[in-house]
């Protein structure tokens, strides 16, 4: 509530303040009123008179502690309006002071400055009232930006259509010391905004041996994920985290410079090397967050040798909390709903479907699989092989057979990759397919997901933001021919070959996490929990 | 840091005394270039900025004064000198280093030319995590008559069988035709892992080996092993498949104790990864990726030890340990790296004619109505009148006098052939003279010292 009790200069810088009470302290009746003054005030302009009194009255009193709470938000608002709509110049002129006077502002100030251009930005659009604060996936940009109408950001692996992206991103690896990786083959034009590599080009090409820009552990690690040997949303996680751990390892802090920081900078070269090698998951990216809030939270007092020990703990304590027992908890939650007799689904290779299974094969619970997989990554195969060595019946289909034999199955576990904040289920390609054959035959689908992998994003579709795996992939059928060995020289010819697709939460009964059973439309309360929490 | 590299010049290039007895195999000059320059150019490119070289006494002499070694290499060669006599073999000599060895290393040997992708060998090591990778290339036949062989070819060498997995990058099976005395013999656990397995003959060595830093300990503890193609490459390629090293949670019996206890300490070293050895088990047990299929074993059938290997099926890969590869090597070297034909500092008259695939080195003198075809000429020599060379490699220091005709011949340093010489397809030794109007065809000229050894 109190402000940073930084000098204040100018009096313009009023509205900064508040606007760093308003971003601790905004909760959610708040951000209605918020909403509903900006409405208001967009439909009745008379009020600007009354602003330049209420701002002289606000200017009284710029630095006063004991300001209550409840008042301070109503005031900004209307106040951001009249600076924010009829004046976008002013607020991004006090910015620009304020910024250039105070260089070593503290990491929540700069946040709540962010949120404040943020408010600013959505008032002068006049958004609608349901917008949270999850709308805008791209980062907050410059004040300049203000002054344009409409443009949401993009992240740019959604753009690779657009040059000029591109050539940012050119720029920016370039800046790292990172070699960029080039699109292979014609992209069918639904996806042309896609990137889409081949796994004949590794990255690795156009490094020097031995690397030294990339500690070795992170090279390793992105070129075990762009042949496939890591794969899926957990194993992926795991390995970052363990060449996080070999990273920190072998890091010193170089002179005159605080680990807090410069470890976070040097994280971040390795972490476009991962996201050119293979697209990051939603999982990975939750756990590189993490990390860096750790990272930088650590005081600057710590010494060298007992920050890496804490941050090397941390990350066994993520692993273990997030991973390890959440895979215990869902595995006791989900045998609650295996009952003896069941004939349950699964599709393709989740890791902790395949866990749960034979955790409640151990409990001596009575059922049998069907297992289904889909071409080109047959991953169906290595779950069969799993389960059936534990000793678990198995049955084998493609997913061209799934109507067939869905009449014999009772329940159906599906794993995911991420869960989105709308409720739709991110997962392998297919899935959404197994969902809606299941409900158009009245069986129930159960998704096992643990929190880690709930991300904020929102997707309603397949296509916007997807990942393009090699096309080469295709052409090799189950015998070995390959017809379509010359497929590039075809002009109208384009190999598609999806990774992951969107399941909307209609045809999903019920979301096992580590939390307990939940709807799929209660996965934005998680994360609001999770947000609070942190 | 993730690699260093490991230069071994210490051979003596047994199977070419000929050319080696008076200079060493590391600096032989291959299109006027000395032998070690080529695998110090392959590491320049790839990016490395320090190298180790193991030589002998006599050699780093001869690298300090050479022009070519001192200008073009630039990275930082730490120069380790081994005894020569001393029956050094090259895991001796990684012995011998071991304690400047801090991370994995990718060991050359002093007599290779080639452009291979080096990240393809390294890919595979890093990827897999392999104990071990090594490029083998597919063997060339040599075209080029040899001077000195009469008449029919040699026995053939001896073969090496090298037998792959399906994808063809994992090595399951390593033997030489010395070895094996009844047959072939592969075993049964080998098959039912690999049930597919291709085995290969036409196989060329190209002796460049990424190790793990383990081995290196390893050979610090076991003595025995002196030589890593010979003696190293089949113990590691043998222990992939040891059981042992698969299941290191047996029973706790009192035999397999005590056999865990002979065998445990070895395999114990080769098999340390990483200090996060549960995390990284964690990840491959999530992981839904196999590297084989059709049967009930995880992935590397839970093997911790993996040999893999390179094969380059195009693309020149030359060892130069005999006096055919060596020709070879002269013929096709200096295209790959596009040599200037002539030396700047040569001096050719004008109605001399050269060939376009002729290399003259520095400071040569060649004097009028001479022919040059196909030819490399080394340093400092002199070329007098009327003078026809052809298809023949003639090395630095040479006088070749007028009217001398020369085919197909090797012509080793500061030798002198004299007036009106007719050599074809002759190997004239180190300094050697060949009197006026000689007529040798088919013949090794060496000094009288040279003939003792056998």
């Amino acid at each position: 509530m109190a402000d940073a009790g930084e000098p204040e200069g100018p009096e313009r810088k009023d509205d900064i303040v508040k606007a760093k009470q308003e971003g601790k302290e905004l909760t959610k009746e708040e951000k209605q009123r918020l909403r509903k003054e900006k409405k208001q005030q967009k439909k009745s302009k008379e009020k600007k008179d009354d602003k330049p009194s209420r701002d002289s009255e606000k200017e009284k009193k710029p630095a006063s502690a004991a300001s209550p709470a409840p008042q301070t938000p109503t005031q900004p608002p209307a106040q951001k309006a009249p600076s924010a709509a009829p004046a976008p110049v002013p607020v991004p002129a006090s910015e620009t002071p304020s910024a250039a006077d105070k260089p070593a502002k503290s990491k929540a100030e700069l946040k709540a400055e962010r949120r404040a251009r943020q408010e600013a930005e959505r008032a002068s659009k006049g958004k609608k009232g349901d917008v949270g604060p999850q709308a805008a996936p791209g980062k907050p940009k410059a004040p300049p930006s203000e002054l344009q109408p409409v443009v949401k950001r993009l992240p740019e692996h959604v753009q690779v259509d657009n040059p000029e992206v591109l050539k940012k991103l050119a720029k920016k690896l370039e800046r790292q010391q990172i070699p960029l990786r080039s699109d292979y083959g014609y992209k069918v034009s639904l996806f042309s905004h896609l990137h889409q590599y081949s796994r004949k080009a590794p990255l690795t090409q156009q490094l020097g041996i031995p690397s030294t820009v990339i500690h070795p552990a992170i090279v390793r690690l992105g070129l075990q994920y762009s042949q496939g040997i890591v794969a899926g949303s957990n194993a992926r996680s795991v390995a970052l985290l363990h060449a996080f751990k070999q990273v920190i390892r072998d890091y010193t802090t170089p002179p005159n410079e605080e680990l807090s920081r410069d470890l976070v900078n040097r994280l971040k070269p390795y972490i476009s090397f991962l996201n050119q090698c293979r697209p990051l998951s939603a999982s990975m990216g939750n756990a590189i967050k993490y990390i860096k809030k750790e990272i930088s939270n650590i005081p600057s007092q710590c010494k060298e040798e007992e920050a890496k020990r804490k941050l090397l703990n941390c990350i066994d304590c993520y692993i273990n909390e997030k991973i390890v027992l959440a895979a215990k908890a869902i595995a006791k939650y989900s045998i609650e709903k295996i009952s003896d007799g069941d004939v349950i689904l699964v599709y393709g290779c989740s890791s902790l479907v395949n866990h749960i299974l034979c955790e409640a094969f151990e409990k001596n619970r009575k059922f049998r699989v069907i297992v289904v997989d889909s071409r080109p990554r047959l991953e169906g195969r290595e779950a069969l092989r799993r389960l059936v060595q534990k000793g678990i019946n198995c049955t084998y289909v493609l997913i061209s057979a799934v109507s067939y034999i869905l009449p014999e199955v009772s329940k159906v576990f599906l794993g995911a990759h991420a869960l989105l904040a709308n409720g739709y289920v991110m997962s392998r390609v297919g899935t959404s397919q197994i969902a809606l054959v299941a409900k158009a035959f009245n069986v129930p689908v159960l998704v096992c997901c643990e929190t880690y992998k709930f991300c904020e994003r929102v997707q309603t579709d397949s296509f916007v933001s997807n990942e393009l795996d090699d096309p080469d992939d295709l052409i090799v059928t189950r015998t070995g021919t390959t017809q379509l060995e010359h497929w590039q020289e075809v002009p109208s010819l384009g190999l598609l070959n999806l990774v992951y697709d969107v399941t909307p939460p209609d045809f999903v009964d019920l979301v096992i996490t580590d939390l307990g059973m939940i709807p799929c439309t209660s996965v934005p309360v998680v994360l609001r929990v999770k947000n609070v929490d942190q | 840091m993730e690699l260093q590299a490991v230069l071994m010049a210490a051979g003596g290039g047994s199977r070419m005394t000929d050319l080696t007895y008076n200079t060493p195999k590391a600096m032989l000059p291959v299109g006027n270039k000395p032998l070690m320059w080529y695998p110090l150019n392959l590491l320049e490119r790839m990016g490395f900025e320090e190298v180790i070289v193991i030589t002998t006494k006599e050699v780093q002499k001869m690298m300090s004064t050479d022009p070519k070694m001192k200008l073009d290499v630039k990275m930082k060669l730490d120069v380790v000198c081994i005894q020569e006599d001393g029956d050094m073999g090259t895991a001796d000599a990684l012995r011998h280093i071991q304690q400047k060895i801090k991370t994995d290393i990718l060991v050359v040997s002093c007599d290779l030319i080639t452009d291979v992708a080096l990240h393809e060998v390294v890919d595979l090591f890093r990827a897999h995590n392999a104990t071990l990778a090594m490029l083998m290339s597919k063997a060339h036949e040599f075209t080029e008559t040899v001077p000195g062989q009469k008449g029919k070819k040699k026995t053939a060498e001896q073969r090496d069988f090298v037998g792959v997995d399906q994808s063809g990058k994992r090595l399951l099976f390593m033997a030489n035709e010395a070895d094996l005395e009844d047959g072939l013999s592969i075993r049964k656990s080998i098959m039912r892992k690999h049930p597919r397995m291709h085995i290969k003959t036409g196989l060329v060595d190209a002796h460049l080996y990424c190790l793990k830093k383990a081995v290196v300990d390893f050979l610090a503890d076991n003595k025995s092993i002196s030589s890593i193609r010979g003696e190293l490459v089949p113990y590691l390629v043998r222990k992939q498949f040891s059981k042992t090293t698969n299941c290191p949670k047996i029973k706790d019996d009192a035999e397999d104790q005590n056999q865990k206890k002979n065998d445990g300490s070895t395999n114990h070293e080769l098999l340390i990864s990483s200090r996060d050895e549960p995390l990284l088990q964690l990840a491959q047990d999530r992981s839904c990726w196999n590297d084989h299929r059709g049967d009930m074993s995880e992935a590397y059938h839970g093997g911790k030890l993996r040999c893999y290997v390179h094969i380059m099926d195009e693309g020149p890969c030359y060892r130069v340990n005999t006096l055919a590869a060596y020709i070879e090597a002269n013929r096709l070297a200096p295209k790959l790296f596009e040599e200037v034909p002539v030396h700047p500092s040569a001096v050719i008259s004008e109605r001399c004619q050269m060939g376009s695939d002729s290399y003259i080195g520095a400071m040569c003198q060649i004097a009028d109505k001479t022919s040059i075809k196909r030819s490399t000429i080394g340093n400092s020599t002199t070329v007098k009148e009327k003078v026809k060379v052809a298809n023949s490699i003639i090395m630095h220091g040479v006088t070749i006098e007028e009217g001398c005709n020369i085919q197909g011949s090797v012509i080793c340093s500061n030798a002198v052939i004299g007036r009106g010489a007719d050599l074809k397809y002759c190997l004239v030794g180190n300094g050697q003279q060949i009197e006026p109007e000689a007529e040798r065809t088919n013949e090794v000229i060496v000094g009288a010292d040279q003939l003792m050894e056998i």
